[in-house]
């Protein structure tokens, strides 16, 4: 992925920065929009390197509204993690079979695999526990029949079906 | 007490719920493995709902503007992104300094790819890198 110009960068930094901004002071008098749009400028100037490689690009309509449609999705994946979590707990046989699971993601870029792995973390019964190019090594609470057969690649498929699929084709658009 | 108000009490009640559950998962797990999978779950949400709950709580009463929801909700978008990394930097550290899987695990794919990759790395390097 080739990088996209300083300007570019800049201003992406700079528009993120101010919304923070915005949403921490909430309020909109002008001289409270001037200071944070100073501060933005010079925090943006300092640290645009590091914080984005693709500038602008980020904010294409298509990846925003992606994005959007993700956070319903991903909250509604925490909340049944959450009382899968309650039901492991509080059964009183304690139902866990734990194994550390290999995963591929298709995903190519640093920030989307990020994204994936934080995901991963959140959702039902799974843990990253170390992301290596393409391999994703996850902890999984109760591994399901289908993966535990002895053969690497439908392990593999089969555990990749189950984990990384469904955020993959969100996340594929808005970080690719 | 209006709509706004109960809708923030009965957030911030689901929150410290699965406060309590993050705590009771601590208790109950075998290693900690399975403990860091029910604390960092529990705890994220349960974080979120009294966060977001006590924002929506201020909206309902007197003293309460806009500039609470907002703020919380900033607080809680940083929780819900810098929570997974710290698990997951955790639970690395944690099979890195050797500590072993319980008993009742079923497979082990890391291992077998950490040795995998140290006999690779005798013969030949490998490719290192991918991403950007």
């Amino acid at each position: 992925m080739e990088e996209a110009s300083k300007v570019s960068r800049y201003l992406y930094t700079l528009i993120v920065l101010f919304l923070i901004w915005l949403a921490l002071t909430a309020s909109l008098d002008p001289q409270e929009l001037t200071f944070g749009f100073i501060l933005s400028a010079i925090v943006a100037a300092i640290t645009y390197p590091i914080f984005t490689t693709r500038g602008l690009a980020n904010l294409h309509p298509k990846r925003i509204a992606y994005a959007i449609v993700y956070v319903p999705y991903f909250l509604w994946a925490m909340i049944m993690a959450n009382l899968d979590v309650a039901y492991r707990v509080l059964h009183p046989k304690r139902p866990i079979r734990p194994g550390i699971v290999h995963c591929k993601t298709v995903l190519k870029t640093n920030p989307g695999k990020l994204a994936l792995a934080n995901s991963i973390t959140l959702t039902p019964g799974t843990i990253t526990l170390d992301v290596d190019c393409d391999n994703y090594f996850i902890h999984w609470i109760w591994v399901p029949d289908e993966a535990l057969t002895e053969k690497e690649e439908e392990h593999v498929k089969a555990a990749s079906e189950k984990i990384t699929a469904p955020f993959e084709k969100f996340l594929k658009v808005i970080f690719e | 007490m209006n709509a706004l108000t109960a809708l923030g009490e009965a957030l911030v009640l689901i929150g410290t719920f699965f406060y309590f559950l993050s705590a009771l998962g601590l208790i109950r797990m075998p290693d900690v493995y399975n403990r860091m999978q029910t604390s960092t779950k529990s705890a994220t949400l349960g974080s979120l709902g009294v966060i977001v709950g006590v924002g929506i709580w201020a909206l309902g009463e007197d003293f309460g503007s806009v500039a609470w929801l907002t703020k919380t909700i900033v607080i809680a978008v940083f929780l819900l992104l810098t929570n997974p990394i710290s698990a997951h930097a955790l639970i690395r550290a944690a099979y890195r300094s050797g500590i072993p899987l319980w008993e009742g695990s079923v497979m082990d794919k890391y291992r077998e790819h950490i040795e995998a990759k140290a006999k690779g790395e005798e013969g030949e390097t490998p490719k290192e890198g991918g991403g950007e």
